[in-house]
Parts: structure tokens; C-alpha cells; sequence
């Protein structure tokens, strides 16, 4: 009986899980095989995104797999290549401001006491939880001001300064033990040595985890370079709209495909750093 | 000595934290700073007391937004939390047993947290394919009760962001499940079958104990990711999408685009304001379970 019953409960999770993976898998694979057909056959099975009046037609492969989207789009997309690159020029200056600017600041609240730092911490957190749109008028005011609008500074300088990676390293660094930072005092390291030493080695899987969380949500970024680039040519792949005419339906599936590349990779190469992440941000203080 | 050295930690701590404090203080808290000065005045400087308050708070578009935007995350986190513990305790126990079926659980696990890198602009076209007019489910709804599901010219717009909001962090917070079920003692559990508790008691009075003071985190990045649905929502229903998926984010993009800045400055301070308090109110009401 209770054999039963746990066998029961048992498939009960197999399903529950298998369930919820179809369910996240469904809409990727219906991209990728979108990618894969002609024109034709996607305005016969999308018509009713790329030609207004027809009904869709469910579908979980391509019929006539070609790879005709991908050619238009890398050979005759010349904007795209330049979004593309946009995209790295925003993305990778941010990461890297961000663990030159979040590292050091993580470490000063993990390891330090000094005044007011509960309520700075909370202000981290507050500011790491508002929406782009409540900040972004103070934003435009100070980008205004130094005058760097409609440059890739405007979106870089904000995203640099995030306080969401704070957060994340942080709670990497509240884990080194602190013994280790005691000893290491007693033998006269100096703050910068015990944090060069000890502090960056043991946490380095934080910081790995906030660059690949940081990666992945700033190449998806839309709010901010559609409200602080006027200019389409500073544009980041996430903006990418080849418009939805019929014609233009294979590359406009191939873009959406390739775009899911990069972070995709990140995504595979650091998953581990990715779980762990999350998880220490779980953990309590 | 013990007195001495604290005082040395102090300025050490600080400085560690001053380039990103300079930072945050030049890009965020004095411009918002002159955002809630200008909040108190009119569009040609004059004080102007509440009055750009009052107009917010009686402007028939912020109630709209502002109703729908807590009404997404009063109902959008209280689900995910549930459905991302009921995913994490199913994957929990499944590689609690033979580790035949660990590695394939990690999978899953993997394969839930994949929306996480899925920029909204490549996911986007499926959404429309699935949910807009003569889209897949208005296709299978012509067929099986002869009406088209109209999901995003009616109500059922607001629960297709709700579905899209659950799609792309169920994984993520399960995550955050995971480790806490993980940091669970395996002999309490043990001892509670032997007493004779059932799966579901032991998970009343041994799992959902143990996770509460994972609840505050869990629930702030839930909030977190929350706002960023506007993403999806944007990018499938435009910039005037159904009034019941019309949110804070539309209407400040729209109040930004029309230069209506008196109101969007004392929106700005309110919204801001508003999960400010959550925030302590939060922390003060977990407090109990954080602090040790």
C-alpha cells in the first residue's frame, strides 16, 4: 500500500516536471523550426503574423528545411551585422564596469562594518528592484546634462552602476570564512592584498555568476537603448524588426534564432555558475 | 585594541564601496533627487505644492495602470511561488532516490531555467503566433467550441502576460527552491516516516517550515523580474496594447513620449516610494526568520 502510493507520487513528479520542460521547450523549437523554412512555407504556416488575414497552421518541424533565411540574413542584412556588433559594444564594456565597480563594493559589505551600512545595503536593494521606467526620467536628466544622449555612454554609464550584481557577489563574499581574513591581517596583509588574495580567488564564482546574469540581461535590454539612442545605427540586436511583410518572414525567423544565440551559448557554457548564482542569492544572510 | 581596529574597518569598508556609491549617486540618487524637487513645481517653475500629485492620483490612465500592475504581482508572485516549490520538490525527491534518474532531473532542471537567456525579442514571434488573431489558439478554439479565443482583444490579454511571466522564471525560481530544499536536514525527514507522517504532512510540517526564510528573497527577485515582463509585453502587443494588460511601464513610456514630465516626476516618486515601503515592510515581517 504505501509501496503504492509512493510509486504513485512518484510518476506524479516525473509528469509534473515533464510537463513544464515540454512547455518551455514548445515555443524554442517552434523558432528553430521556423528558421528553417522558406518563405513560402512560413507564410503559409505563420500567416497569421506575417499576412494579416490567414490562420496559422500548427506545425513542430519544417516541412522543407532550407537554410535560405540565414544566407539572406548574414549576406544581404548589412544592418544586422551592425546591430550585432552595437550589441557587443553595449554588452561587454557594461559587464566589464560592473565587476570592476560591484566587485570591490560586494567585498566592503560582505566583510566590513562601517555606519549606515544596513540602510545602504537596503537602498541597493531597492534600487536593484525599480523598474527602468521610474528611473528613467532622472536618468535622461543627468545623460542630458553630461550631454552624452544618443551615445552608447547612455546606456552604458547606467548599466554600469547597477546594483543587482552587488547583490549577487555579495552574498559569494558573505561565505568566505572569517577566520581566513583574520589570519590573514595578522600577518600584515594590507585590505587591497587580503581582497586581491583571498577575497577575489573565493569569491570568483560569484563574480562568474553575476557576469553571466549580467550578460545575459543586458543583450536583451530594450527599454533602455529604445529611450536613450535616437539613432537606429547604435541600435542593439534586441531592437532588431525587419519589418513583417511576407517577404521578409525566413530572415525575420532567422534573426529571432540567431539573436537567441549568443546569450544561448553563455547560457549552456555557464550553467553551473548560473544555478549557483541564483542559489546563493536564495540563501539566507 | 578591539575598539581601534573598528574604527580602521570602518574607512576601509567604505572605500571599497565609494566608486560604486559615486556612481550610483551621480546616475541615480541625485538625479532623483532633482526628480522629486521638480515633482513639487509646475512646467514653468512655479511651486506648485501637490498639485501634480493630485493629478496623477485622479488621472483616469495611472488608475488604470496602477490597478493592473498590482494586480499582476499580487497574482503573478503568489503563483509562481507556488508552482516553482511544487517543480523544485518534485525534482528534489525524484534525485533524493536512486541517482539513476539524477542526472535526467538535472536536465529538466536545466532545460526550465533555458527561458532565462531567451532574449524577448527572439520569443516574441511565437507569442504572436500562439496568441494573436487567427493564431494558433484562436485556430483550435474555431475548431473545438466555434469561436475564435480572441485572447489578446479581451480580458484573457492580462493572463497571457501571466502565462508568459510564469514561463520565463518558473525555472529561475525554482533554482532558488532547490537550494533551500537541498539545505534541509535528510534525518528530519527520516524521522518524521518513521513517526508515520505521509508525503504530503511531511511536507506541511518539515519542508514549508524549513523554506520560510527564503521567502523575503524569493520574493523580492520574483518582484524583480516582474517588472521586466513589460519586455514581452511590449514587443506583442505594442505600444497600446488591451486595457487589461495596460501597465505603469506603457504609461510612463507614454507620458515620456508626450513630455507630460510634471506628472511622470510625481509618478516616478510615488512608484518609487511604494516599493521602497514594500521593501521594509517586507524585511521587518521576515526579519524574525532572517536574523539567525
Amino acid at each position: 500500500m504505501i509501496k503504492q502510493m509512493q510509486q504513485i507520487e512518484r510518476a506524479a513528479c516525473i509528469a509534473a516536471l515533464w510537463a513544464a520542460a515540454a512547455t518551455v521547450i514548445l515555443p524554442l523549437l517552434l523558432l528553430l523550426s521556423g528558421s528553417l523554412m522558406s518563405d513560402a512555407e512560413v507564410a503559409q504556416a505563420m500567416g497569421s503574423v506575417f499576412s494579416g488575414d490567414r490562420s496559422a497552421e500548427f506545425f513542430l518541424f519544417a516541412q522543407y528545411p532550407t537554410l535560405r533565411g540565414y544566407l539572406k540574413l548574414l549576406l544581404d542584412s548589412p544592418e544586422f551585422f551592425v546591430m550585432f556588433w552595437n550589441s557587443c559594444k553595449l554588452t561587454f564594456p557594461i559587464l566589464a564596469g560592473q565587476l570592476l565597480v560591484a566587485a570591490p563594493a560586494a567585498w566592503g559589505f560582505a566583510m566590513y562594518d562601517f555606519p549606515a551600512k544596513k540602510l545602504l545595503f537596503t537602498l541597493y536593494i531597492a534600487l536593484m528592484l525599480m523598474p527602468f521606467q521610474v528611473t528613467m526620467v532622472s536618468n535622461y536628466v543627468v545623460l542630458e546634462q553630461l550631454s552624452l544622449l544618443n551615445t552608447r555612454w547612455a546606456v552604458i554609464l547606467p548599466g554600469i552602476f547597477s546594483a543587482f550584481p552587488v547583490f549577487i557577489i555579495c552574498r559569494f563574499f558573505q561565505s568566505v570564512p572569517r577566520s581566513l581574513f583574520d589570519a590573514a591581517q595578522l600577518d600584515g596583509a594590507g585590505p587591497w592584498q587580503i581582497f586581491w588574495h583571498i577575497g577575489l580567488p573565493l569569491g570568483a564564482p560569484g563574480i562568474a555568476s553575476a557576469a553571466v546574469l549580467g550578460f545575459l540581461e543586458h543583450w536583451s535590454a530594450i527599454e533602455q537603448p529604445l529611450t536613450f539612442l535616437k539613432d537606429r545605427w547604435l541600435w542593439p540586436l534586441s531592437l532588431f524588426s525587419p519589418g513583417e511583410s511576407a517577404g521578409q518572414a525566413a530572415v525575420s525567423l532567422a534573426a529571432s534564432a540567431v539573436t537567441l544565440l549568443p546569450p544561448l551559448l553563455v547560457f549552456l557554457m555557464g550553467k553551473q555558475y548560473l544555478k549557483e548564482g541564483i542559489s546563493a542569492s536564495g540563501l539566507k544572510e | 585594541m578591539k575598539k581601534r581596529q573598528s574604527s580602521i574597518f570602518r574607512n576601509e569598508g567604505l572605500a571599497f564601496i565609494a566608486p560604486s556609491l559615486l556612481g550610483v549617486a551621480i546616475f541615480v540618487l541625485l538625479p532623483f533627487a532633482d526628480v522629486l524637487r521638480r515633482s513639487f513645481f509646475t512646467a514653468g517653475g512655479k511651486f506648485a505644492g501637490l498639485s501634480n500629485y493630485a493629478a496623477v492620483l485622479n488621472n483616469t490612465a495611472f488608475r488604470l495602470a496602477a490597478g493592473n500592475t498590482l494586480k499582476f504581482v499580487m497574482l503573478c508572485i503568489p503563483v509562481l511561488t507556488a508552482l516553482s516549490l511544487l517543480l523544485a520538490a518534485a525534482a528534489h525527491r525524484l534525485s533524493a532516490e536512486a541517482c539513476r534518474s539524477c542526472s535526467w532531473v538535472e536536465v529538466a532542471k536545466t532545460v526550465l531555467l533555458l527561458p532565462l537567456a531567451v532574449p524577448a525579442a527572439s520569443v516574441a514571434l511565437i507569442w504572436k503566433l500562439f496568441f494573436c488573431e487567427n493564431g494558433f489558439l484562436d485556430v483550435w478554439f474555431l475548431q473545438w467550441f466555434g469561436h475564435p479565443a480572441a485572447c489578446m482583444e479581451t480580458e484573457t490579454a492580462f493572463y497571457v502576460l501571466v502565462f508568459s511571466y510564469l514561463w520565463k522564471n518558473a525555472g529561475y525560481d525554482m533554482v532558488l527552491w532547490s537550494a533551500g530544499l537541498s539545505g534541509i536536514p535528510r534525518e528530519l525527514y527520516q524521522a518524521a516516516e518513521i513517526d508515520g507522517a505521509g508525503g504530503f504532512a511531511r511536507f506541511r510540517y518539515i519542508t514549508i517550515p524549513q523554506l520560510l526564510p527564503m521567502l523575503f528573497t524569493i520574493f523580492v527577485l520574483s518582484l524583480l523580474n516582474s517588472f521586466q515582463v513589460f519586455r514581452e509585453a511590449y514587443l506583442v502587443a505594442g505600444e497600446y496594447p488591451h486595457t487589461s494588460m495596460y501597465m505603469l511601464q506603457h504609461l510612463f513610456n507614454h507620458w515620456f513620449a508626450d513630455l507630460e514630465l510634471e506628472k511622470l516626476y510625481a509618478a516616478a516618486v510615488l512608484t518609487a516610494l511604494v516599493i521602497f515601503l514594500l521593501i521594509l515592510a517586507l524585511q521587518k515581517s521576515w526579519k524574525a526568520g532572517i536574523a539567525d
